[in-house]
This record gives C-alpha cells, sequence and structure tokens, in this order.
C-alpha cells in the first residue's frame, strides 16, 4: 500500500472513531429510553431488544413533560420573536449608518453575550419577586434578550451589509420611507439569515436550565431543563423516564442544530468566523 | 439651461435620529435586562442584605474582604482556572485534529457525516448530558465502567470520589465543546486558497512544512476565537456541571458560576453573592475587552 492510502485510511479511521464518541451517548440515551428499567443496568449491555414505550407513557402521564415542553416552546418562541423584532432593525441600523458611538454599540452587544448569567441573574429574580413575575413566561423571555439579542445582531449585520445599496436608493426615490425600506426590501431579502439566527438563539433558550429553574419553578411553569432536574430529588431516579424526557427534550435542538449546521462555528463566535 | 453647482443639488440630509429609531428599542431593551440589573449587583455588593430578612443595610467593603479573604470563593475560582487549563489545550488539539482530517480525507460521505454530528454535542441540551453523566458513569452498572472492566482496569468511583468526578466532568466538556473548535477550524481551513495549497504540495512532501508555512497563518484567527470564546463558555458554565451533582461530591466540581449560585439562592446571601458577582464580572469584562477588539478588527 502506498504512504498516501495508508494516510488516507487513517484520517478515516480517527474520524470513523470521532463519530463514534460523538454519538454514543446520543444512542445510550435512546436505548435506555426503549429498555425496560431491569434492562437499563443489565452488564453486558443488551444491545438487541424489543423496544418497550412504557417510559415514554410514563413520563408523559406521571412527569407533565408535554406540559414542560408547551412551556419551553413557549418561551423559546416568545424571547426569539421579541429579539428578532428589536434585533434585526438594530441590525440594520448598525449596518446602513455610521454614526456617534455606533462602532461602541456594536461592541457593547459582545459584552451583553459575554456576561456570567448568574450575575444578572440575582437582581432579576429579587425585581421579578417583588413584581410577582415568578413562574410568569414573561420573565424568561425578558432575561434570555441578554443573549438573544446580541446574537441576533450581530449574525444579521453583515447580511444586511450584503444587500445592494443600489436596491435601496431605488426604493427612496420612488418615495418610500426608511423604514418601509427596511421593512419591505431588506428583510425579505434576509429571511435566510434570519432564520439561522433564529434557530441558533432558539437552541439557547430551550436548553436554558440556570435562569428557568430560579425563574419559573412552579410545576405548571416549569420548562423542560428543569424537569430533568426535578428527578434528582427523589429517592430513586427513574432512568426509564429520565430518559424517555430526555429524548423529547434534545430531540428539537438536535434538529434545529443540524438543520443549521453550516453556520454554527460563525453563530458561536457571532460572526468572528467566516 | 445649465447644470446646476454642486450648492444647488439638494443632498437630503441624513437626520439625526434616524438611527437611532433603528437601534434604540434593542439598546433600551438590553439596558433594562442586561445593565440595570449589573447596576443593582454593584449596589448590593457594598450592603449586607439576607434575601427575606429585613432591608440592606450599607457595610463598605466588608463583603470584598470577606470574597477574597474566603477559601470557597478561591478555591472555585482555582478549579475554574485548573478546569478551563486542562480542557481548553486537550479541546485545541483535537478540535485540529478533526479539522485536518476533515480537510484531508477523500472519503466525502465519512466528511459530511461527521460534520453533521459535530453539532450534536453543542446543541444537546446541557442539563440533559448531566443525567446521562450521571447514568454511564455509575460505578457498579454503568456503561463506562463495562468499558474498563472489559479492558481490564479496576473500576472507577466517578460520582463519589473528588479527583475522579473533577475528571468526569472535564471529559464532559471536551465531548460538549471539541466539535465547536473542530468547526470554527475547519471553517479556518476552508479559507486556505486551493492554488497555494497546490503549490506547495509540489514543493515539499513534508507534513510539517505544509502545515506550519501554509495552514497555521490562516488557522490563526480561528484559533485565537477558539480559545477566547471556550474561555467565556468555561467561566459561563452551570448547567451541565449543576445537573451532574449540583457541584459534588462535597464541592470537587464546583465552579464560580455554582459558587456563586449557591450562595445567592442557597444561603440567601445577596451582598457577598453580589460582591463575587461584581469580581467575576470584572475578570470577565477586562478579558472580553482585550481580545474583542482584536477579535473583531476587520469589522465595524
Amino acid at each position: 500500500m502506498t504512504r498516501h492510502k495508508l494516510l488516507s485510511l487513517g484520517h478515516g479511521l480517527f474520524l470513523a472513531f470521532i463519530a463514534l464518541i460523538i454519538i454514543f451517548p446520543f444512542y445510550w440515551m435512546i436505548a435506555s429510553s426503549l429498555k425496560t428499567e431491569n434492562q437499563i443496568f443489565q452488564l453486558p449491555p443488551v444491545w438487541l431488544f424489543k423496544p418497550h414505550f412504557a417510559s415514554y407513557a410514563a413520563a408523559i402521564v406521571n412527569d407533565h413533560i408535554l406540559r414542560a415542553l408547551l412551556n419551553s416552546l413557549i418561551v423559546t418562541v416568545g424571547a426569539v420573536a421579541l429579539g428578532v423584532a428589536v434585533g434585526a432593525p438594530a441590525a440594520y441600523g448598525l449596518a446602513r449608518y455610521t454614526f456617534r458611538g455606533s462602532s461602541q454599540i456594536q461592541f457593547w452587544y459582545v459584552t451583553n453575550w459575554m456576561l456570567i448569567p448568574v450575575v444578572v441573574l440575582i437582581p432579576f429574580y429579587l425585581l421579578a419577586a417583588n413584581l410577582r413575575l415568578i413562574d410568569n413566561p414573561i420573565t424568561l423571555i425578558l432575561i434570555y434578550q441578554t443573549f438573544v439579542v446580541p446574537l441576533v445582531v450581530w449574525l444579521l449585520v453583515d447580511q444586511f451589509r450584503a444587500v445592494p445599496i443600489a436596491l435601496e436608493e431605488a426604493a427612496l426615490l420612488d418615495g418610500m420611507s426608511k423604514f418601509g425600506i427596511f421593512l419591505r426590501i431588506t428583510l425579505p431579502l434576509t429571511v435566510p439569515g434570519i432564520t439561522v439566527a433564529a434557530i441558533l438563539a432558539g437552541i439557547f433558550a430551550w436548553n436554558d436550565l440556570l435562569y428557568a429553574f430560579i425563574l419559573s419553578p412552579g410545576t405548571d411553569a416549569r420548562t423542560a431543563p428543569t424537569v430533568m432536574m426535578s428527578y434528582l430529588g427523589g429517592y430513586i431516579i427513574p432512568w426509564g423516564r429520565v430518559m424517555a424526557s430526555a429524548v423529547m427534550i434534545t430531540g428539537p435542538v438536535v434538529i434545529g442544530g443540524i438543520a443549521i449546521h453550516k453556520y454554527i462555528a460563525r453563530g458561536l463566535t457571532l460572526g468572528a468566523v467566516k | 439651461m445649465t447644470e446646476p453647482t454642486l450648492h444647488e443639488v439638494k443632498v437630503p440630509r441624513i437626520r439625526q435620529w434616524e438611527p437611532w429609531f433603528f437601534v434604540g428599542p434593542s439598546l433600551l431593551l438590553l439596558l433594562a435586562v442586561g445593565l440595570y440589573p449589573t447596576v443593582f449587583v454593584a449596589y448590593f455588593s457594598f450592603h449586607n442584605w439576607t434575601m427575606g430578612m429585613g432591608p440592606p443595610v450599607f457595610n463598605g467593603v466588608d463583603n470584598y474582604i470577606e470574597t477574597l479573604t474566603s477559601s470557597d470563593f478561591i478555591s472555585s475560582i482555582l478549579r475554574t482556572f485548573l478546569f478551563l487549563i486542562v480542557t481548553l489545550p486537550i479541546e485545541l488539539c483535537l478540535g485540529l485534529a478533526i479539522a485536518l482530517a476533515l480537510d484531508q480525507t477523500r472519503n466525502a460521505w465519512l466528511r459530511r457525516l461527521v460534520q453533521i454530528l459535530l453539532v450534536v454535542p453543542i446543541a444537546t441540551t446541557p442539563s440533559v448530558v448531566g443525567m446521562l453523566v450521571q447514568l454511564m458513569f455509575n460505578t457498579q452498572l454503568g456503561v463506562v465502567n463495562y468499558g474498563l472492566h472489559v479492558l481490564g482496569i479496576a473500576p472507577v468511583d466517578w460520582l463519589g470520589n473528588a479527583h475522579a468526578a473533577l475528571g468526569m466532568v472535564m471529559m464532559t466538556q471536551i465531548w460538549e465543546w471539541t466539535p465547536f473548535v473542530a468547526l470554527v477550524l475547519s471553517a479556518s481551513l476552508a479559507t486556505v486558497p486551493q492554488d497555494i495549497e497546490e503549490a506547495i504540495t509540489l514543493e515539499t512532501e513534508s507534513f510539517w512544512a505544509r502545515f506550519r508555512y501554509i495552514k497555521l497563518p490562516f488557522l490563526r484567527p480561528g484559533l485565537v476565537a477558539s480559545i477566547v470564546f471556550q474561555t467565556i463558555f468555561t467561566i459561563k458554565t452551570f448547567d451541565m456541571i449543576y445537573s451532574v451533582e449540583k457541584g459534588g461530591p462535597g464541592d470537587a466540581t464546583q465552579m464560580i458560576a455554582l459558587h456563586i449560585e449557591r450562595i445567592a439562592f442557597r444561603g440567601f446571601d445577596v451582598g457577598l453573592a453580589s460582591a463575587e458577582s461584581v469580581l467575576t464580572l470584572i475578570v470577565t469584562i477586562a478579558l472580553a475587552q482585550t481580545v474583542v477588539s482584536f477579535l473583531y478588527k476587520d469589522e465595524v
């Protein structure tokens, strides 16, 4: 075998090994959700078994996981909608105008992205408790803006800059207002970029545990990641149910992540990596 | 008819308020949810106040003195730092290896598969990862110790032994975030111009020479971005570690964010937690400011 072929085989084996490491815990989660409680801890592991859906039924009936998923959906959609509603115009403003302080403002969004969640959480909790807004989805929707807005703004500035200015000038001559141009000319052209930003921000909002379990701990108000934590309270952990819930919680974010996998590097570095 | 001179052309002046109309709402929102609470934290940090116990009482810099002399706070900071200096180099090396292998492999199907799979650990809900870790690292019945047994290695008490537990969350962090480094470096490698790469391949067989003189310069921005963002993500890390063992056993995996949460929401000492928050914030912002202008120097 030539050196090149050997090298190529090495790359292939290494990548296959990496793929295996990545997928194994995920496989373990799905397999455990479909095993009986006894099979989960059987060693050596049972690789072939008849799928058993009782854990899913139990998670739905006993743990109100569907309610939690609905709460997660409300909070995620609300947070992303608000973030795009204020973030897209901001990105447009930064892309199209240079004004006093515009670059400082753009960097200030990054500072927010780097904020340590627990720091804002303390006063936010006190404020929400005072206003009786604990367990209210509004609270989570608002606090998630600390990461949704920077993400949306930074990912969309480039998108808006890529729209040819000539299109906007033509509309301006036709007498359209600046906001009308933004809304009816530029925005529709950047829908793919907005979708990527929205999905990425949505993944973070959906996955959040820290804000959610402090600000929305009630049985009817808790989001899906908080349900994960609730299993720790009991004497015996019902692993089948835990893993069934886990599959239902991670399904949407993994699908969303795969849909935008080409943009993850750019997104998480707020556009620092092209 | 003569052409109008420049002075006669009516140039529509940009109205001063126009950009603010677009940018303003987001700024107001972020001031309210980001800056306003931060100011409050600064205020509480100079007060003695336990949640639910009377009004805050001004106590000067007492909280700061207590924080800086508290071995708990210092050890959480050191632990976070240790966590970072162990996981980051491993993530960088592994991530680079993955990116290079993806760049070199001729198996398009495998490349595509790995590129998609890399997203899975990043997107998976960290609290789910934490529960999964508990299941897989179980001492008697976990699949990890079973794997070790097959290899002839004695079982490790992952969840009970302090050192093993720290190693376990480090491995989990590496599993979660190496893909991020790999994706960032892959994106950087894609910027190496094809013709330069072909030219150098004719010049030298040496992998090292091709890496050092051709690829490394293009990888540099990606490496900087990986280091910066991994540092930030590590300081922020809460969800995964909390759902494994809430910082335990004892305080073996208690990072800075978990420590502050414990003081504030389990000890209800808002004053002390605020002082710790302010100190952590200063470190992060200093870090952010030094690297951000460097990182985004082509932007804005």
